[in-house]
């Protein structure tokens, strides 16, 4: 069973990621607010990795610099040994919320990665299998307004699925679900990790979540995010909630976090 | 363990409310209308005018027709379907017998009222059996120019709401004239638009036109404007081109806003329309009201009235028949 997080391990389908001292920041009323100093991290392929840090460190701020839809004011980020210079459908984000186009069904959201590059006509089948990997199918031809929270965001789990992404890049995915449907969204995520093999970047301010689904989970501090720790998660899948390593991790991670005594 | 039960929601059924009640249509009240047309038919054509008139026997039998027809369908009604349909309209055939009737007394068979202001109901059938191919000329090339500057007005606007809302570029020159000419009712170029064009048809179509364009450029630089970042965001991620964001994000997600701008751009071109065409214009409805007018001819005032209102509303109609389809997504669309 310890060997399924390494057999998830496969160099074709996940991408390697390595973030080397990124410093960005925002402009706020004529002022430099500083949001990630000397942030370093590297993430072997196949692994899943959990960024877990105060509200407002600057974790989301990291993914968008990942996702290329910002670039970093200093430090370099490379994705297989590749700069990132801006967004690309081999690494794809799952945001808090599915921003699904409300004028389009569930299908032509999902099959939004294709069309923007051309490949729907002789790929449509793909969107299909995106749509039967969570569950989906028999809403292909529904409007986001008829779904509830936990379809929609499955609908824009497959939207990102579709590409057969290298990197899934997921910004708090299950914040807004209802703790049962969270539950079993985070079954359903590490399956899909584990069928698909790609790389996970998740952001998440649920420690337990974060124990429960990644390889590594590393701890931020407050903003200007600096990388407090580094944890790695050992254990098989599927893993449990009372497994006293993972309370343990549980404990420290909260320490981290600046709750330890109370908890 | 992967898959969650969730029920079907069942918003999933139809948001839009539709007026029609579904109460069983009476049937009764239909053959009352019938009755009463005929009652209609047989005071007109029983009764003799006081006033000089010449399409009494054609109201009489419009009536007749009317009357005879709604007594079958109240009949045909317990059989079939569609004939009981008819049964909605029902309360308004009656309200439009009595009007009818107490017209026509106080008019053609009293002569209590008025001439040439106050035209009898077969003075008002004689507009359309007798003036028909004049109104339906008029009405033809009223629709012809409307739809003319219409059509290019509303290409004009939409495509400078969309630069307005996309390019910041294109917003540094465009805004400041928009705000400044924008705002000044089209018909206020009527006199120099007369002057610079070579035909008033074609000054007339530049008047609609503009009258358009301005609240629909409006309204989609609005929506463009309004789309949330985050949906350009997903789509980058997924690899799309500006052209995609433009085409494929930004417009559909601001067309809502574009058929609020339509709406209002159609109001302001009829206004224009009838004042260009009552003013240089030498046909359409607005010319015919004023010719009519000319005449003294109130009938054909009210007839080509009719015709216009009818005309407008139609228009308004098919706009939202198009909105209807375009926006089929939306929830809790007003029906018109």
């Amino acid at each position: 069973m310890v060997a399924l997080a390494h057999k998830a391990v496969d160099s074709i389908a996940g991408a390697a990621l390595d973030v080397r001292n990124i410093d960005h920041g925002f402009a706020l009323h004529g002022d430099y607010l500083p949001v990630l100093e000397d942030v370093s991290l590297r993430a072997s392929p196949g692994e899943f990795v959990a960024l877990l840090g105060p509200s407002g460190c600057g974790k989301s701020t990291l993914l968008r610099l990942v996702a290329g839809l910002d670039r970093p004011r200093r430090g370099h980020l490379l994705v297989d040994d590749v700069e990132v210079l801006g967004p690309d459908p081999s690494r794809v984000v799952v945001f808090q919320d599915p921003t699904l186009y409300p004028w389009r069904t569930v299908w032509r959201n999902a099959s939004l990665g294709l069309e923007t590059r051309g490949l729907l006509k002789q790929h449509k089948h793909r969107v299909d299998d995106a749509l039967g990997l969570v569950g989906l199918q028999k809403f292909a031809k529904a409007y986001p307004h008829q779904l509830s929270g936990g379809m929609a965001q499955r609908a824009s789990l497959a939207r990102a699925l579709v590409n057969d992404p290298r990197l899934l890049i997921l910004d708090e995915p299950l914040g807004k679900l209802d703790s049962l449907t969270r539950l079993a969204m985070q079954g359903e995520l590490t399956r899909l990790w584990q069928a698909r093999g790609f790389t996970v970047l998740m952001v998440t301010h649920d420690v337990e979540e974060a124990l429960l689904l990644a390889n590594r989970v590393i701890v931020f501090s407050d903003r200007p995010a600096r990388i407090r720790a580094d944890l790695s998660v050992d254990l098989p899948f599927p893993r449990h909630r009372d497994h006293p390593e993972l309370l343990r991790l549980r404990r420290e991670a909260l320490g981290l976090l600046g709750l330890g005594g109370d908890w | 363990m992967t898959s969650i039960a969730e029920a079907a929601p069942n918003r999933s059924s139809g948001a839009v409310l539709a007026g029609g009640d579904e109460r069983p249509h009476s049937l009764g009240l239909l053959a009352v209308a019938g009755i009463l047309w005929l009652a209609v038919a047989a005071l007109v054509l029983a009764w003799p005018d006081a006033q000089e008139l010449e399409r009494t026997g054609t109201l009489g039998g419009i009536a007749l027709v009317l009357g005879a027809g709604l007594l079958i369908a109240a009949v045909i009604g317990r059989f079939s379907v569609r004939a009981a349909a008819i049964g909605r309209v029902a309360p308004w055939l009656v309200a439009l017998a009595l009007a009818i009737t107490a017209w026509e007394i106080v008019t053609a068979k009293l002569d209590l009222l008025p001439l040439p202001f106050f035209p009898s109901p077969q003075a008002f059938v004689e507009v359309y059996t007798d003036d028909w191919r004049r109104l339906g000329d008029s009405l033809l090339n009223s629709v012809l120019l409307l739809v003319r500057g219409f059509a290019i007005g509303a290409a004009v606007g939409f495509v400078i709401g969309v630069a307005l809302g996309w390019s910041p570029k294109v917003g540094y020159w465009i805004h400041p004239i928009m705000r400044v000419v924008g705002p000044l009712p089209a018909t206020a170029w009527l006199p120099l638009a007369f002057f610079i064009f070579p035909t008033s048809g074609s000054a007339s179509t530049f008047l609609i036109a503009l009258a358009t364009a301005f609240p629909l450029a409006v309204l989609t630089w609005s929506g463009v404007a309004g789309v949330q970042t985050a949906y350009y965001d997903v789509a980058r991620t997924l690899g799309a081109s500006p052209r995609f964001l433009i085409l494929k994000v930004a417009i559909p997600a601001a067309l809502p806003h574009v058929f609020v701008g339509l709406f209002m751009g159609l109001g302001s071109s009829f206004a224009v329309l009838v004042v260009a065409e009552m003013l240089g214009v030498k046909s359409g409805l607005g010319w015919y009201l004023q010719w009519a007018q000319g005449w003294a001819a109130y009938a054909n005032m009210y007839g080509a009235l009719l015709v216009m209102a009818l005309m407008c509303s139609t228009l308004i109609t098919l706009l939202f028949r198009l909105r209807d389809r375009l926006l089929a997504w939306q929830k809790g669309l007003v029906k018109w």
